[in-house]
């Protein structure tokens, strides 16, 4: 398993938010992490990356990282994309991307600005706009290059769809697709069952904060009661 | 004409120290939110080593060799302090911080004369910059040029170095979002580290640069961090360029508010500063804060009145300490009325810090001007001791109701800075106002009346209002008004939206503890029988400061524990060590470093683990 995650639990203050959440990714692997609004989705990422308080296990490549900081998880290869976008709005575009620069990394692929500009088209006709005087649409790009400008070798892509417009939603599935392509594991937490549908090959769901199905999408696909009880309508 | 042109230049020499000072704390501010009081200490030190080794070691290194060699040996005592204090609380409230940096100030004041001596020390005058240069018939010192020119290199240097060097970007990035940054892989700490050096860097050759001005002294280091503080909140926390602007403005009010209005040179920065904060509270340059970093709703402890045993407890020590007569002596008598008296001092200071979550840095405005109150009612309208304390309460409360119509209008560190503002006006007042006040001669010959004369009659009478003033801000702190008050701490959004006004909530609760400050000083005045422009200044607000946090922030009125302990280890340091302030200065970084919550709110965290709020797990992530 590239990420293997079991007993995750994860505190806002006294408040526990997870509880024993235990999902993994293969190599090459995508697989959605679903869930309504509130479901903990987000603070299961945040929990792997060590931005919320949280106890338990989690295996990458073998290391354990459940207590480790969180740029420690960051350069061991695991890469996040937070929800909010959380872009350096007084940085450059160019600025962004060498924040997140890092040594190419084995058994990873490796990114250069240019071949990020070329993955998102829109990015290099803006590289020297300040990052907060762009769309939603282009910021949400700009944080997944930003991201993997540290050379993963897996991603955590918090709901990548988000407000975003149908045609933008289009190409970020086809770049999502891209990274897939280039060998990257991705773990996305999406409400918009269509869209997870287009790029992962299994699905985990959460609610209010404990997982509730683990399976194919396949099985997902087939198991009414499941999409019913858990997801939005 | 050609005078104000040169005193023009003048101006413009004075803010290019200014200028390097200020960018250094404004660039730590930006990436570790640490508003770094040591700041001045470090340009004090800056000075002192450029002047050993210039004078002493000249020929290993030349006058500017010496120069810059200051410089980076402050800043590697700068790393060695972030390394080894600062690491460890910046997951501690603001506050603390503040009070480390603090701690730090006092132990390098108590050093610097250890290693260089009580004296003011005259540098030399920097080679090739010895001449003066006539400019429209008046001599400019080539020097002063020289410094004109060096502020806007060093800006272009910082610009340089924060948009031409990973570095930069990364220090840029982190003053956004620092957690952000973490999950990039970025180890901050050594970002961190890094940055405070820098700072410290910019700080020292600050200092340095004024050994050919200005003889070094002691006394360098709160005189510039007032004058700092006033331009990073001019310019706007955080912004290199706010501060280069900033002190331009600062410098020129000084150049030439000597001559226009001698008077109230001082103030007249202050009223600028005041008047920018209205029109912008975030400064020229600034933007809003993101939310204080205390964060600590949710997690502090629900406050409850005293249980039937800690009444009984509370009783038992009133009782003992009203009884002090009958084994002390007349010393310990007016050590006694004094620690009181800052009891009463401190639990008012809690009222705002810890219902109100917010930090006045200028609390000691309102127990001054009690003070004069009572002096001047008593001195010059010979009103008798009831009414002279009434007089001081009201004065106080008066001047808590005008400073802090302004003050609410801000909040966290820019709250804090306009409250130090204000006491440094009402200080630069007492200070000059020599005809009512006295100037630094102070009012002399405050004595009570003979029925409150004696020592014995006196401890009760400040005992008794202590008690009854500490006693009614509790009953404050738990009314509907201290719920209020609360609520708004915790959210003013949500506060507002059930009709509560942040502002109007938050300026009655400056007021009133204005007024029982102003009490205290009262008494105070008194006790000493004398009134001095100390009262109300900077060390005295910090003292207020210290004896809260060190009582607890998240206590009701752990303060009077923290005053009890301050003030008297105050009082036996200074008479068994002339380093008094070496060792307390230590004593507080020890302390904020092994009690993040203060003596009284650690004490309670020692509580069986079933009275306590559902545990989350003790490992903090790294925010
Ligand atoms: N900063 C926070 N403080 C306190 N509670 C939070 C915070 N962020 C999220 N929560 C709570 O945690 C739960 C899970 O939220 P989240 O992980 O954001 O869900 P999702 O991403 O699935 O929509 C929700 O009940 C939410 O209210
Ligand atoms: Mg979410």
């Amino acid at each position: 398993m590239k990420l293997a995650v079991s007993d995750l639990r994860a505190w806002y203050g006294p408040a526990q938010i997870l509880f024993d959440v235990a999902l993994d990714v293969g190599p090459g692997e995508v697989v959605a992490l679903l869930g309504r609004n509130g479901a903990g989705k987000s603070t299961t990422f945040k929990a792997i990356v060590g931005l919320v308080e949280r106890r338990g296990r989690v295996a990458f490549e073998g290391r354990d990282l459940g207590a480790a900081e969180t740029h420690a998880i960051a350069r061991a290869g695991l890469g996040y994309v937070p929800e909010e976008r959380r872009i350096f709005t007084e940085l450059t575009v160019a600025e962004n991307l060498e924040v997140g620069r890092q040594a190419p990394r084995p058994g990873a692929p490796t990114w250069e600005p240019e071949t990020l500009y070329r993955l998102f088209p829109n990015l290099s006709e803006m590289r020297n706009r300040p990052g907060g005087r762009m769309s939603g649409g282009e910021q949400q790009m700009l944080t997944i290059a930003r991201t993997l400008m540290g050379n993963p070798s897996l991603v955590l892509l918090d709901e990548p769809s988000e407000g975003l417009a149908p045609k933008i939603v289009e190409e970020m599935a086809t770049a999502i697709l891209a990274m897939k392509r280039e060998g990257l594991s991705l773990l996305i937490s999406e409400q918009n069952l269509h869209f997870a549908k287009l790029i992962s090959d299994r699905a985990v769901i959460l609610e209010r904060g404990r997982v509730r199905f683990a399976g194919t999408m396949a099985e997902l696909e087939a198991d009414e009661t499941v999409r019913d009880s858990f997801l939005a309508m | 004409m050609d005078f104000l042109v040169v005193q023009f230049l003048t101006g413009l020499a004075g803010a290019s120290s200014l200028f390097l000072v200020a960018s250094g704390l404004s660039i730590i501010f930006g990436v570790t939110r640490i508003v770094n009081f040591a700041h001045g200490a470090f340009y004090m030190l800056g000075a002192y080593a450029a002047y050993s080794l210039t004078e002493r070691w000249e020929g290993a290194l030349g006058f500017w060799g010496g120069i810059v060699a200051a410089a980076i040996g402050v800043a590697a005592v700068g790393a060695l302090v972030e390394v080894t204090l600062l690491r460890r609380i910046y997951r501690a409230p603001e506050l603390f911080q503040l009070l480390a940096t603090f701690g730090v100030t006092l132990v390098v004041q108590d050093l610097s004369i250890i290693l260089w001596g009580p004296e003011d020390l005259v540098g030399r005058r920097a080679p090739g910059f010895r001449s003066s240069i006539s400019i429209l018939g008046q001599q400019v010192p080539s020097y002063d040029l020289f410094l004109i020119a060096l502020g806007p290199l060093v800006l272009g240097l910082i610009w340089l170095l924060f948009h031409r060097t990973r570095f930069g970007v990364l220090v840029r990035a982190a003053t956004q979002d620092r957690d952000m940054v973490a999950a990039l892989g970025v180890n901050q700490r050594w970002l961190f580290t890094g940055v405070f050096a820098l700072g410290v860097f910019l700080a020292a050759l600050g200092g340095a640069l004024q050994l050919p001005r200005d003889a070094v002294s002691h006394t360098m280091d709160l005189r510039i961090i007032v004058e700092v503080f006033v331009v990073v909140v001019i310019g706007g926390l955080g912004s290199v360029a706010g501060a280069y602007v900033a002190a331009l403005i600062v410098a020129e009010l000084n150049a030439f508010g000597i001559l226009v209005l001698p008077q109230v040179s001082l103030v007249l920065v202050f009223a600028v500063m005041a008047i920018v904060l209205v029109v912008r509270p975030y400064g020229l340059f600034g933007r809003p804060e993101g939310p204080p970093r205390t964060g600590t709703a949710g997690l502090i402890r629900p406050w409850r009145p005293f249980s039937g045993g800690e009444r009984i407890a509370v009783a038992v020590g009133l009782v003992a300490a009203a009884a002090l007569p009958l084994v002390g002596g007349s010393y310990l008598l007016s050590v006694g009325a004094e620690i009181a008296i800052f009891c009463l001092f401190a639990a008012s200071l809690q009222l705002l810090m810890s219902a109100g979550g917010i930090a006045s840095f200028g609390h000691a405005a309102y127990f001054g001007l009690g003070s004069y109150g009572a002096a001047l009612a008593a001195k010059t309208l010979g009103w008798p001791l009831p009414a002279a304390l009434a007089a001081g309460a009201a004065l106080g409360t008066a001047g808590a109701a005008l400073f802090g119509w302004f003050c609410v209008r801000l909040s966290g560190v820019y709250f804090a800075m306009l409250t130090l503002a204000f006491a440094q006006i009402a200080w630069s007042i007492a200070f000059q106002w020599t005809s009512v006040t006295g100037g630094d001669n102070g009012i002399l010959g405050i004595w009570p009346p003979p029925w409150a004369g004696s020592p014995a009659a006196f401890y009760w009478i400040a005992l008794a209002l202590a008690a009854g003033g500490i006693a009614a801000l509790r009953v404050i702190a738990f009314s509907p008004f201290g719920y209020a008050l609360r609520a708004v701490r915790d959210s003013a959004l949500k506060a507002e939206a059930v009709g509560i006004s942040r502002r109007a909530v938050q300026w009655t609760a400056f007021v009133v503890a204005g007024g029982f400050a102003a009490l205290a000083g009262a008494l105070f005045a008194y006790l000493k029988g004398s009134v001095f422009p100390d009262n109300l200044a900077i060390p005295l607000s910090v003292d207020g400061l210290v004896m809260v946090l060190l009582g607890g922030v998240e206590t009701v009125t752990g303060a009077v524990v923290g005053a009890v302990l301050f003030r008297a280890l105050t009082i036996v340091l200074m008479s068994y060590t002339d380093y008094s302030k070496l060792v307390l200065g230590l004593l507080v970084v020890v302390l904020v470093v092994a009690f993040p919550k203060g003596v009284v709110g650690s004490l309670q965290g020692l509580r069986p683990p079933w009275r306590r709020a559902a545990a989350p797990p003790v490992a903090v992530p790294a925010r």
